[in-house]
């Protein structure tokens, strides 16, 4: 075994580039200049990911590393009268056991980047079912496990508000009940209203012109309630992290999206300068939004600063759903169109179900009010949205949040009104959706996007205008998302002596592509082949700054980063030609490879080490985003959403099977297409789960449902072999070459597309996500009841 | 210094190599591969058999590692992703097709799922596009809309067939 082992103890560098030479695809689709970039090349993780050699953070371990396990909450809702550890503490193997009474010696007990409510352990009180009450920390997973029986916990139970309406009714009690003051990173400038005087965590208004005078005008209108649910991202590695506390530094190993956020709370917890914590992202095996800001990485630290020793905690899947799942919406919503059939009104009222702690809804809660708008210029427009604490798991982003969410019914409600005004779908959109430039949402940027000229290439492909077979019906639907993708982003390349170049970048590479993403911007500004370019990645102590990875940012904002780090690195390369050849910067030019006067070349190695007289010297090239320029009209770009299904219904059973998938991705450029595809389709995907039955239930104040078993996600033949992908390459966006955020796109519509598909196949319409058998089948009955009564 | 409960050894071939470890009768294999034997590259997700992430081979059959008894292995042959790619760092047709598809993203899936297509390819090699996605049922892909890897399993089923031509 000996050979094996040695290779499985993979290095701890944030990414381990072994990857053997694959010959690169080249996409011959959409003839360009580029040398690397708009390439379908091969990943550059693939060998390390098809080997096993992939390192993740559940894969680290470290000397003398102790493992802990959660003893969690059985109640919503209580007082906690005492904890009895002794028993525990006495097993052998069991090193420490940590309680909320103990962290009341660290400098603070919450953190939270929106809202500081959240408890590193429950601390006198519970607040849901399935808080981290108390961490038992011995030799072996197996033996905390065996421990965590030994702690012994009193409850006194109180009343606990699971819905939205409950958490809402004048009597209920306030879950948190004393002031917050802003979390450092929530997005945006208003205070907190969280949790003073209600459960009310955050509330968004937004609108314009006058509804009222709008519907007045409406010569049809429909209105209607709908429900999407609460969904869980499942990144199939739960949760984990690895802390390890010395006397003066801290350092986590995370599998977290966003390790600059997770340092800040890491700081404010323990009191630590940044300087003295390091966040440590290896791989990423999944996240979707899901390990966006700070999970369990300040347990992991507790526990280690406790024990004093390295500490990982692995979590499972229920524990991983406990963690942090998405918010449902519950939507009220009317829309109205005037004579000439344009939307002239939309009003809606929607309300979240956040959970226990604020977590990312208060920014949900925004976006949702935001993007409920949709695509369309409405000269008429009023929505509320509320975030609302509940005694319910807490919930946070997850992938598309605040689009995904209030898509379902305001493209839902799209086709209701098409159908009254006895029109199909797609003219009617064709005719609302915003021009290219339009400032359709007062005060934002206009739509970068020629959205329809997408909804043309989606109506070709899902071959809209033919009649569907018996029993099957199409649907498609639009979304535009103001992209949350603030832009603060810092890069550094550095180029090293022989000419290769290595990138440092805060991106998490999640699966999303950024590390082959960034290496192939890197290389088309250098010159230079894919393979002189490594990325480091994600390591707090290393790379320069960046908020996150997420919201579709990467691409866009890091790429560009990137982009411009190498220019300025190529700009003091002029400054050193300048030197070598002896000739003023301005006459010198920039060549493949290097520089270039008249008829003399020099490659970057050699102005290196003409500039320092010694071979393996590097210099630094650096990038500072932020909102400035063109980057500082919000959003940086809007993330187009257009996609369609073809299903068919078994109206025995309720049962919709996808026939064919159809989505458009808008996505500037593609700086590799195939993987922007791969997004595309991913997305919808997911889509497709929370469209057809991804929904976690609460039956009381237990979830019903929180493991693989009961909470299905699409397998293999949730896909249909028909799926047709296209690419929208337009060069608008802001990002590097015109590049723009894609990867979230496909998702938002999809649940409506499908609702609307399945009218059309049935004449039914289900307005509450996701479409299950049951729901499907009790509206086909429902219709078959009337129409009885009817005859 | 905690264990109270018996030992017992465990011989088995890993990946073409006779190994002999000394383990508790309730360890499974995936605790085993990973934690005794550093083979990390067999990947755990949700620890009761529904989503393929922890698929390695025994005898040429896929079994889900995160309950299959480590004992059960005793006197068989376990191969894992690490024992895939041939000696010399060529990599198995899967693996290559997997790269040049795009059939993973996160990764995370990926060392379940390319073994488990390769019983499926060793058992039945011209495995239809139908039996293809029928067999892959039991593997979770959250990532890529399993399209690709359906793709990627098609062109290693060629290239198998065309080597053995
Ligand atoms: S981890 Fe074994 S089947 Fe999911
Ligand atoms: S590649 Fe991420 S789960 Fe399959």
């Amino acid at each position: 075994m000996s050979r094996d082992s040695d290779d499985a103890k993979v290095d701890l560098t944030p990414q381990n580039w072994s990857d053997l030479p694959v010959e690169p695809v080249t996409d011959v689709s959409h003839e360009t200049g580029f040398q690397v970039v708009n390439k379908s090349v091969p990943r550059r993780d693939g060998v390390a990911k098809v080997t096993g050699r992939a390192l993740y953070t559940s894969d680290i371990t470290l000397p003398r590393m102790a493992h802990a396990r959660i003893v969690r909450s059985p109640v919503a809702h209580a007082r906690i009268t005492s904890i009895d550890v002794s028993a525990a503490l006495e097993r052998p193997g069991v090193y420490a056991v940590l309680t909320g009474e103990d962290l009341k010696a660290l400098p603070h007990t919450h953190y939270g980047h929106a809202v500081p409510d959240h408890a590193v352990l429950a601390i006198d009180k519970v607040i849901f079912v399935g808080e981290p009450v108390a961490a038992v920390i011995a030799a072996s997973e197996r033996i905390a496990q065996q421990a965590m029986e030994d702690v012994v916990v009193e409850y006194d139970e109180l009343d606990a508000v699971i819905t939205v309406d409950e958490a809402l009714s004048p009597e209920a009690p306030v879950i948190h009940g004393r002031a917050f003051t802003s979390g450092a990173f929530r997005g945006f400038e208003e205070e907190t209203v969280a949790g003073q005087t209600s459960n009310i965590c955050e509330e968004a208004h937004v609108g314009w012109g006058d509804v009222e005078e709008g519907f007045s005008q409406a010569t049809t209108i429909v209105e209607g309630e709908y429900y999407y649910p609460m969904a869980y991202a499942y990144a199939m590695e739960p949760y984990v992290a690895v802390g390890d506390v010395s006397d003066n530094s801290l350092t986590v190993y995370s599998s977290a999206q966003h390790p600059f956020m997770v340092r800040h709370d890491l700081a404010h917890v323990f009191g630590m300068s940044l300087g003295q914590v390091r966040v440590v992202v290896p791989y990423v095996g999944g996240g979707y939004g899901s390990k966006s800001y700070t999970k369990i990485e300040p347990l992991a630290a507790a526990c280690s600063w406790w024990a004093k020793r390295p500490v990982k905690i692995q979590l499972g899947v229920e524990e991983s759903i406990l963690t942090t799942r998405g918010d449902d919406a519950l939507v009220r919503m009317r829309t109205g169109v005037d004579s000439d059939g344009r939307i002239i009104a939309r009003e809606a009222t929607i309300y979240l179900n956040s959970g226990a702690y604020a977590e990312n809804s208060p920014l949900v809660c925004k976006k949702s009010a935001n993007r409920i708008v949709g695509p369309y210029a409405i000269p008429h427009v009023k929505v509320d949205c509320y975030s609302v604490y509940t005694n319910t798991c807490p919930a946070s982003s997850f992938r598309g949040f605040g689009a995904s969410l209030v898509t379902f019914g305001a493209e839902s409600q799209i086709d209701e009104l098409a159908e009254k005004l006895g029109e199909d779908g797609l003219s009617f959109r064709l005719r609302n959706v915003a021009d290219e430039g339009e400032r359709f949402f007062p005060k934002m940027r206009g739509l970068d996007a020629n959205l329809k000229g997408d909804l043309r290439k989606l109506a070709a492909m899902l071959e809209w205008d033919a009649e569907p077979q018996a029993g099957r019906g199409k649907g498609l639907a639009v979304s535009a998302s103001d992209a949350g993708a603030h832009p603060i982003t810092t890069a550094a390349i550095k180029l090293h002596g022989d000419g290769s170049v290595t990138v440092l970048t805060g991106s998490t590479e999640l699966g999303q592509g950024s590390h082959t993403v960034l290496a192939q911007i890197a290389a088309e500004e250098f010159g230079i082949p894919l393979e002189s370019v490594q990325v480091v990645a994600s390591d707090t102590a290393i790379v320069p700054f960046e908020r996150s990875t997420g919201a579709s940012r990467t691409t866009t904002l890091m790429g560009r980063a990137v982009q411009e780090a190498c220019q300025e690195a190529i700009a003091q390369l002029c400054e050193m030609g300048s030197e070598a050849f002896g000739v003023p910067p301005e006459e010198i030019e920039q060549e493949s490879g290097g520089l270039r006067h008249g008829d003399r070349s020099m490659a970057w190695s050699e102005l290196l080490t003409s500039f320092f007289g010694m071979p393996d010297c590097e210099i630094v090239g650096r990038a500072y985003l932020r909102r400035a320029g063109d980057l500082k009209e919000l959003p940086p770009f809007w993330e187009i959403g257009c996609a369609g299904v073809e299903i068919e219904v078994d109206e025995e059973t309720g049962r919709i099977e996808l026939t064919r998938l159809a989505a458009v991705g808008d996505v500037g450029l593609a700086i590799n297409p195939a993987m922007a595809e791969g997004q595309d389709l991913g997305a919808a995907a997911m889509g497709i789960g929370t469209g057809l039955f991804e929904e976690l239930v609460y039956d009381g104040q237990q979830l019903a449902n929180a493991n693989l078993w009961d909470y299905r996600v699409p397998r293999f033949t949730d896909i249909p072999s028909d799926v047709r992908l296209e690419l929208t390459q337009d060069q608008n966006g802001v990002g590097p070459y015109g590049a723009k955020g894609g990867g979230e796109g496909s998702l938002n519509p999809m649940s409506a597309s499908i609702a609307n598909a399945l009218y059309q196949a049935t004449g039914v319409r289900v307005h509450e996500a996701p479409l299950t058998p049951e729901r499907v089948w009790q509206a086909l009955q429902a219709k078959k009841s009337s129409q009885r009564e009817a005859e | 210094m905690s264990d109270t409960s018996a030992q017992i050894l465990l011989r088995t071939t890993v990946n073409g190599l006779d190994v002999a470890v000394a383990i508790e009768p309730q360890e499974t294999l995936a605790e085993v591969l990973r934690e005794k034997l550093q083979l990390i590259g067999t990947k755990v997700s949700c620890n009761v058999q529904v989503c393929g992430a922890c698929t390695v081979l025994v005898d040429g059959l896929p079994v889900s590692s995160c309950t299959y008894l480590a004992y059960e292995a005793r006197d068989r042959q376990v191969l894992t992703i690490e024992g895939l790619a041939s000696k010399d760092g060529t990599l198995h047709p899967l693996q290559t097709a997997f790269i040049e598809e795009n059939a993973f993203q996160c990764g995370f899936c990926t060392p379940g799922m390319i073994l488990a297509a390769k019983s499926l390819l060793d058992q039945r090699p011209d495995s239809s596009e139908h039996e293809i996605v029928e067999y892959m049922e039991g593997n979770i892909c959250r990532c890529t809309g399993y399209r690709s890897i359906v793709a990627a399993i098609q062109k290693a089923q060629a290239s198998v067939a065309d080597r053995s031509s």
